[in-house]
């Protein structure tokens, strides 16, 4: 029973990320990135997978040393840490992939100041066994990455015509330039939390619908 | 002098911090619904800023030089401890001071628009000089877009807007239409 139980709480862990709980659609956090790398897919997915390893590095250590970690120092312990991760994965995509590394420039550094890792030690890591702290940064990580690739996606298509480097148009297609420059980071990323209201919106009324209903059958029986 | 001057006008302005680079989002989001708030946020970063600019100048050529691979944790603590530092000092001379910026300083020492600017001068390779003309002028064009955004922000209330657009996506969308009038001054001073 306790062995069921536990992979399902593992399982909720990871999967409140990915829509839920989805630290840029839903708790808006982590902004800087989203919006400065997000000019294509590609260098959307990079970072992605970037901060990913930095996440699921730190909640990992984190979640492993928590009881030996005084309280009033854990901030700065949590900083330490996390920076380390950022410097060996800025090091690493140096040495892997020059081109890319260029592109995305000071913001794999700037990794370290992204509030969702450091919400996420605080809120989870710090206070969980070493397999849900990673089963939750995990989740945050794959539902950090589909914002980012929805969001590059999007905005390379609308700016540059094309999908992961892939020309979708014929030649005849005029790039909507401002989209792949900062102000379109802006008007993409607000103009998909409109749609997000607008979803939600649309559920709550609905549900509203139908308890009205249900309160109403219930009241005539 | 010229150069000075253009390092300025760049930050301020061209490559605005906040409307070109995203950095500086979070107090550009979370403290513009008042003007007043604003701008007393806006001189807060200004003041980290120069800081930073020292402290990065200082770290880069007394202590990077033997160990680059320490310059993000470096970054960090330095500046997180001198702004603290400072802050304790000002507390102490002048409580005047401490009242106007001081609730803001610790939220904005882990800003990353305040860890940009120690990576920015870095890979520029500015001096002290330039770093301090630098780092002014990335404070000041951040407040900049805080204090427009915050008087937009407070005009908005007033207005007839369909409830669904309400908070950041009405945010967002005043942001971009800024970001696009900023980049009108990527042709400044270019025809001379």
């Amino acid at each position: 029973m306790n062995t069921i139980n536990q992979s399902n709480r593992t399982y909720t862990e990871f999967v409140k990320g990915l829509w839920k709980e989805n630290p840029v659609f839903v708790a808006v956090l982590g902004m800087c990135p989203v919006l400065a790398v997000t000019n294509s897919a590609i260098n959307g997915l990079a970072m992605g997978l970037a901060t990913t390893f930095v996440l699921v590095g730190s909640s990992f250590l984190v979640s492993m040393v928590r009881h030996w970690i005084p309280k009033q120092v854990r901030i700065t312990t949590f900083i330490v840490i996390i920076a380390t991760f950022v410097s060996t994965v800025d090091m690493a995509l140096e040495a892997l992939v020059p081109k890319i590394h260029k592109e995305l420039g000071a913001f794999i550094a700037l990794i370290v100041v992204n509030c969702i890792i450091m919400g996420r030690q605080e809120a989870f890591a710090a206070k969980n066994t070493v397999k849900l702290s990673i089963a939750d940064a995990l989740g945050m990580s794959v539902g950090f990455i589909f914002a980012l690739v929805t969001l590059g996606g999007l905005r390379e298509i609308l700016g540059s015509g094309s999908f992961f480097g892939f020309l979708l148009f014929g030649d005849h297609f005029e790039p909507w330039i401002i989209m792949i420059l900062p102000p379109g980071g802006f008007f993409v990323l607000g103009f998909l939390l409109l749609f997000f209201n607008w979803l939600k919106k649309n559920r709550d009324e609905r549900l509203k619908k139908q308890t009205a209903v249900l309160s109403k059958t219930m009241q005539g029986a | 002098m010229g150069e000075l001057f253009w390092i300025f006008i760049s930050a301020l302005l061209i490559n605005n911090f906040t409307l070109s680079y995203f950095l500086g989002i979070c107090p550009f989001l979370g403290v513009s619904n008042k003007l007043d708030t604003a701008f007393r946020m806006g001189l807060a970063i200004i003041f980290v800023q120069l800081i930073t600019a020292v402290c990065a100048w200082a770290l880069n050529t007394y202590i990077l030089i033997y160990a680059p691979y320490l310059r993000l944790i470096s970054f960090i603590i330095v500046i997180a401890s001198t702004v603290q530092f400072v802050e304790m000092v000002i507390k102490k001379l002048s409580p005047e001071l401490f009242r106007a910026l001081g609730i803001y300083l610790p939220l904005i020492t882990t800003n990353c628009a305040i860890l940009g600017l120690a990576l920015f001068q870095t890979n520029k390779g500015y001096g002290l000089v330039e770093g301090l003309v630098y780092a002014l002028g990335a404070g000041g064009g951040i407040t900049l877009a805080l204090v427009i955004m915050a008087g937009i922000r407070e005009e908005t209330r007033i207005l007839d807007i369909p409830k669904l657009l309400h908070g950041t996506a009405l945010n967002l969308i005043i942001a971009g239409i800024l970001s696009m009038a900023f980049m009108g001054f990527a042709g400044l001073f270019s025809a001379n």
